[in-house]
């Protein structure tokens, strides 16, 4: 049995509070094809302070523009950003809801598709299928792969960030309906955010390159002694040098410096920092891995990552054999002290 | 009496194979499980364990507040995981005793969880904190916390939660991980409210042989009482499930000098 679809993609801005997301456009695209290949009405509805000026990145898609705007959404908040999605749901009478899997939509996404009677899935990797829609999603933190499919509508899908290009169509005007939306007592305040570094941002996920410093950058090195602080240095040195983004195993965001105080072992780094089974899976074009080691369970933090190189001393660790396309049996305190020499020389 | 603003927090905690485990999908008569699931180890969910160690820390700096454990699996696996977590912090546990994995329907898990608190006997409403991890490591959807939190009206939500402070007032300050390693920083006015945690910052708590008696006087025959629980598909339908099978050719480098290697690095770094 196949009907009629209609499609909203769930959109919001970004800082400027006037530009939609990457990753809203991202999922315009997703959008955009679903709609072609199914035949199916599309609708854009568009969340955040001035939602008239985001529009028109988005007009030439030739969807249906809809929005919710004004200062009770310049802030990412559940009651409001709950109430706005869905009223954009509502007036767009969608069956098929997708959105990006931004920490904003994540947070409300399930409760909106609760209050229609539908029904969500998250972490989207693939958007499949003719007569009926077929999606891939990860299980078990990125181990296990399993194409799915629901006859239940609305149907919320949640795409995660990189999986689709974003929407690059000709700016133009656009014509947007405003959407009215009966907002409850707001209880929540967001009062800003808060980078948990002391010194430089070391999580950057438009970077090319994401950096991953295991444990073994704390071990004992050949004189015996441990090098914390010269680890430390040659690590951020790079990640300035570079622009890489910064991701460890747990084993190094878990340890804590001497002393017993919760201080990390490396001061810069902490759980965000922490790629894996309990940590991110970010995407990156290419991946340098240094002083990890571990099987596949470890491993998952390189899913979805293109490129990937090791440096380690174990030749076979089950980090890298299979898994990388080049590891460099060696001791990375060496390694990385040339790299960042010849990075330094060509910066000058 | 208890404390003007003590809290009644209810986390809810899945069991998961242990991460080390080799995990391999097979087809079953409904839907894909894993293969030996009964058999595998168990344990605690990482990020609701984190959910269930900052609620007792939260609970104990907060005078006449309660911790409320309701875990959704297997009677048996409930009943071996709980000897550990039992001993790591105080709580009363509300076992569900229902399937285990992540091929589950979020929907029809968050249905019996909202109905597992609602009946809680003692529980207030208007002090309630509801505690999870913000993803499971099985099904990892990071929506069933969300829609509990729905079913039972709590319009105050929030998740990637490293921290929580509150206040003198009741009120309380909230960290969610947002992106580019950044937290957002809320004031909410006060409990009910759904916190889906992140890491947060504690350390997995040691064993603690007298909380372990104390929990487990509750325990067993909350176990033994255990509601059993079907959960609905709502049409949720398994096309393929299986292992990535991506397996990448790698040159080993064994004998390359540290100069040598650095060249390759930058000159691999550099290419488009």
């Amino acid at each position: 049995m196949s009907t009629m679809e209609t499609i909203l993609v769930l959109t919001h801005v970004d800082d400027s509070g006037a530009a939609l997301t990457k990753a809203s456009l991202e999922t315009v695209t997703a959008g955009v094809e679903l709609s072609q290949r199914m035949g199916a009405t599309l609708a854009i509805g568009i969340l955040g302070r001035d939602a008239q000026a985001a529009a028109s990145a988005v007009a030439a898609a030739g969807a249906r523009l809809l929005a919710v705007e004004g200062e009770a959404f310049v802030q990412a908040r559940y009651a409001s950003d709950a109430a706005g999605c869905e009223a954009l749901c509502r007036a767009a009478g969608a069956s098929i809801v997708l959105a990006p899997g931004s920490a904003r939509l994540v947070r409300v996404a399930a409760g909106v598709a609760h209050r229609l009677g539908g029904f969500i899935d998250t972490h989207i990797t693939a958007i499949a299928g003719a007569g009926s829609i077929e999606v891939t999603r990860w299980f078990y933190r990125q181990r296990v792969e399993a194409v799915i499919s629901r006859d239940a509508r609305p149907w919320f899908l949640l795409l995660d960030a990189g999986t689709h290009a974003a929407y690059a169509g000709e700016p133009a005007a656009a014509q947007v309906e405003a959407v009215a939306v009966a907002l409850p007592p707001l209880r929540t305040v967001v009062e800003g955010f808060r980078s948990p570094m002391l010194d430089a941002q070391t999580i950057r996920p438009d970077a090319r390159l994401l950096f991953v410093a295991g444990a073994g950058w704390t071990k004992k090195q050949p004189d015996g002694q441990t090098h914390v602080a010269k680890a430390g240095e040659e690590i951020l040195a790079f990640l300035r040098l570079s622009g890489a983004s910064l991701g460890s195993s747990k084993s190094l965001a878990d340890q804590k410096a001497e002393g017993g105080d919760e201080q990390p072992v490396l001061p810069f780094l902490t759980h965000l920092n922490q790629i894996g089974q309990t940590g991110s899976t970010p995407r990156h074009a290419k991946g340098l891995s240094t002083c990890c080691h571990g099987e596949e369970p470890h491993a998952v933090g390189w899913r979805f990552i293109g490129e990937r190189r090791a440096i380690s001393l174990d030749a076979n660790c089950g980090w890298t054999r299979g898994k990388a396309d080049v590891v460099y049996v060696a001791d990375a305190f060496e390694v990385m002290a040339r790299v960042n020499a010849l990075l330094e020389a060509r910066t000058a | 009496m208890s404390d003007p603003i003590a809290l009644h927090i209810v986390v809810c905690a899945g069991i998961v194979p242990d991460p080390l485990q080799t995990l391999e999908p097979v087809s079953g008569p409904t839907g894909p499980g894993l293969k030996n699931e009964m058999v595998l180890p168990a344990v605690l969910d990482p990020w609701a364990g984190c959910a269930l160690y900052e609620a007792a820390r939260l609970a104990a700096s907060v005078a006449g507040s309660k911790v409320w454990l309701v875990s959704l699996g297997p009677k048996a696996k409930l009943q071996q995981v709980m000897m550990t977590v039992g001993q790591k912090a105080a709580f009363e546990l509300v076992p569900i005793d229902g399937p285990i994995g992540g091929f589950t329907d979020a929907h029809a898990t968050a249905a019996a969880l909202a109905e597992a608190i609602a009946a809680l006997p003692g529980l207030d409403r208007e002090r309630l904190l509801l505690f999870g991890g913000w993803e499971s490591a099985t099904r990892g959807a990071g929506v069933t916390l969300q829609l509990v939190g729905e079913r039972l009206g709590i319009a105050d939500q929030f998740q990637g939660v490293d921290q929580i402070a509150v206040r003198e007032d009741g009120s309380f300050e909230v960290l969610e991980r947002v992106e580019g390693g950044k937290h957002q920083v809320s004031v909410c006015a006060g409990a009910p409210a759904v916190l889906g945690w992140a890491t947060g910052n504690l350390a997995e708590p040691r064993n603690n042989p007298q909380t372990g008696m104390q929990n487990m006087r509750s325990m067993m025959p909350a176990l033994q009482k255990a509601k059993a629980v079907k959960l609905e598909a709502n049409g949720l339908r398994y096309v393929s499930a299986s292992l990535p099978k991506q397996q990448r050719e790698t040159r080993v480098e064994k004998n390359m000098a540290p100069d040598a290697i650095a060249c390759e690095l930058v000159e691999w770094m550099a290419a488009e």
